[in-house]
């Protein structure tokens, strides 16, 4: 029996049917009815998609916009319906979109940009990817809205680098809308045009941060820019720029149809909407779940199937490597939204929720995420490049059993002189999970250091 | 790298040049600088690694100086910088994964082919590599196959079959 590489490989692709395609979503709006057969332009448009891009450009058979005497929604009515919705952003942040968008200088007479971040390597998260790979036009309907809002024409989606089958299907799906009206000149005959590509990183976890993003869509080195001035006055090439998630643009053809207030009304106050959380580490089905904001965090527990092998829950870092990690007593009382999470002292960052049991050792999990900020600093600022390093040789050499008594008190003195102190939030995202175990679990690093050894030797 | 090794490389393809000129067109005519990162995927993809001469051209191209294109093939991860084996295999180890066993999968698969993480096999078909968050980590554990392809829920049993179905590969 002889294959060519393509047949080889194939046999060990996923089918998503396990982290996507299962009927373990609440109120789905960005996952519903995917199959992953789907995903191409004339399924979309038969789940209602493009509709929200005909609404605002006046080509839905609705009748004339009181206010303006002609069809369609105005740059500032799409604006007001997003910030009604309450949609905040879904790449880590949690910044109100609607507001983001009204910082744009829509009058600014030169070219502005339009950038989604598709550069998904925060540890945990796999949401992008699945919305890309299996529902891309919603991104692509999404981005043309925002594009439509700000008077903006041109955009690019700036996919991780590692996803390279998903970049190779959304530029399929750009392939799709230009030929069929939804993306170019005069979109469905009216006067808004708008250009949209898809470019790729090649392995730096650094570019999901927005200016290190612009820096390599620039063609350069990822290295994050000093803040102000912000990408809405001087982004991409020097012009204005907004830069959003793909999950945000995923959610806007919604809000459009159906209106900002029942966005809203999904979620909880201030925190409008669905919410894609990826679910990896001990759980029974790992996997994406699409539920409303505000679900606790014990339903979406019970969704992936609980903790893995009848096991009892340890530990859950609720918002990507970068959350502090918070214990099973203190999680279980949480629900699912960014008031809560920040409540209880993390993030809901990208909403990766990564899931540890009674079996994991606290040191060795952060040994382990010490090692990818050191390996993944861009080496600009000081404290971050030489910090995060010395936080990896601490934490490392407690974890062998040669930590010192007063490695403790170290390891948060130099958290405490990174934070803060550099020029992008990656400093503080090698600092916080250090403080997060220091805090939570002192006894743990304490015993390897008295002891030489683990308290839970049986890390598998 | 020497120069003498700089001349002896292959010359990139009409195609890859013909895939140059797509990425160049998505952006303004004064920012051919945008393409690099695509670019220098594309000669990896054709030579297996990025060569001296391979920037040398791509910065032709794009009107950037060698050195710029240099500064970005050795600021991202996955841009080899020397030949690699036929296969390269990397394989995430990041907490998510390591929760579900890629550290294990990384060390049964250079133990399976008897070297070390980094190396290449003696005969030139594999180098395994340890790599940072994939952006699939509920698939865990996963690999990547030269860049481009992700593969899922490598168990031991699911990795020996990859390692002989990559080796009995006709062209």
């Amino acid at each position: 029996m002889s294959m060519n590489l393509q047949q080889v490989l194939s046999q060990f692709q996923t089918t998503a049917v396990e982290t996507c395609f299962h009927d373990r979503h609440i109120g789905p709006q960005i996952l519903a009815g995917l199959d992953g057969k789907n995903w191409s332009l004339q399924d979309y448009v038969a789940r209602g998609g493009y509709q929200a891009l005909r609404k605002i450009l006046g080509q839905d058979g609705s009748a004339p916009n009181p206010e303006t005497g002609v069809a369609g929604m105005t740059q500032d009515q799409v604006i007001a319906t997003v910030k009604e919705s309450g949609l905040r952003g879904r790449g880590g942040a949690g910044f109100p979109t609607g507001l983001k968008w009204s910082f744009m200088p829509r009058q600014f007479p030169g070219q502005k940009y339009l950038v989604c971040n598709s550069d998904e390597g925060e540890p945990g998260t796999c949401k992008d990817r699945e919305i890309l790979q299996h529902n891309p036009h919603i991104v692509i309907e999404g981005m043309a809205i925002a594009a439509y809002a700000m008077g903006i024409s041109v955009g690019y989606n700036y996919i991780h680098g590692e996803i390279f089958q998903t970049y190779e299907r959304f530029e399929a799906a750009l392939e799709e809308a230009r030929a069929a009206g939804f993306l170019g000149d005069h979109i469905m005959g009216s006067n808004f045009s708008f250009q949209l590509h898809a470019a790729h990183g090649f392995g730096a976890y650094i570019c999901g941060e927005e200016t290190a993003l612009l820096e390599s869509l620039e063609g350069k080195k990822g290295q994050p820019r000093f803040k102000p001035p912000f990408p809405a006055s001087f982004g991409l090439y020097g012009k204005p720029t907004t830069i959003n998630n793909t999950e945000t643009f995923a959610a806007v053809p919604w809000i459009i149809r159906n209106g900002g207030q029942a966005y809203l009304e999904c979620g909880k106050p201030n925190n409008g909407g669905t919410k894609i959380f990826s679910v990896s580490g001990d759980v029974e089905r790992p996997g994406n779940y699409e539920i409303p904001m505000g679900t606790p965090f014990s339903k979406l527990l019970e969704l992936a199937g609980g903790v893995r092998k009848g096991r009892q829950l340890k530990a859950v870092i609720p918002g990507g490597s970068s959350a502090p990690v918070l214990p099973a007593n203190v999680i279980m009382d949480c629900t699912m939204d960014y008031d809560s999470i920040a409540k209880a002292g993390s993030m809901l960052g990208s909403g990766a929720v990564i899931v540890m049991d009674d079996s994991r050792c606290m040191v060795k999990s952060l040994q382990r995420l010490s090692y990818f900020y050191m390996h993944e600093s861009c080496g600009q600022c000081t404290p971050c490049r030489e910090g995060t390093g010395w936080l990896w040789r601490m934490v490392d050499r407690i974890e062998r059993g040669e930590g010192r008594e007063s490695d403790l008190a170290l390891l948060d003195n130099v958290a405490e002189n990174i934070m803060g102190r550099t020029i992008c939030a990656l400093g503080d995202a090698a600092a916080m999970p250090v403080r997060g175990m220091i805090k939570h679990f002192r006894h743990e690093f304490e015993h390897h250091i008295t002891h030489k050894t683990c308290m839970v030797p049986a890390y598998v | 790298m020497s120069s003498e090794n700089t001349h002896h490389s292959a010359a990139l393809s009409a195609e890859a040049h013909a895939r140059f000129a797509r990425e160049v067109a998505k952006y303004p005519d004064d920012q051919k600088q945008s393409a690099v990162m695509a670019c220098l995927s594309i000669a990896q993809q054709e030579q297996g690694y990025v060569s001296a001469e391979s920037e040398r051209v791509i910065a032709e191209l794009l009107g950037m100086a060698p050195m710029a294109v240099h500064e970005v093939t050795t600021f991202y991860n996955m841009y080899n910088q020397h030949p690699v084996g036929k296969f390269k295999i990397n394989v995430c180890t990041n907490l998510p994964c390591q929760l579900r066993n890629g550290q294990g999968a990384l060390m049964h698969l250079v133990k399976t082919l008897g070297i070390e993480v980094g190396e290449t096999t003696a005969d030139g078909v594999f180098t395994v590599q340890p790599g940072e968050c994939m952006g699939a980590c509920a698939d865990a554990p996963v690999l990547l196959v030269n860049d481009r392809t992700m593969c899922s829920y490598m168990s031991n049993d699911k990795l020996d079959q990859l390692v002989a179905g990559l080796r009995s590969v006709k062209e």
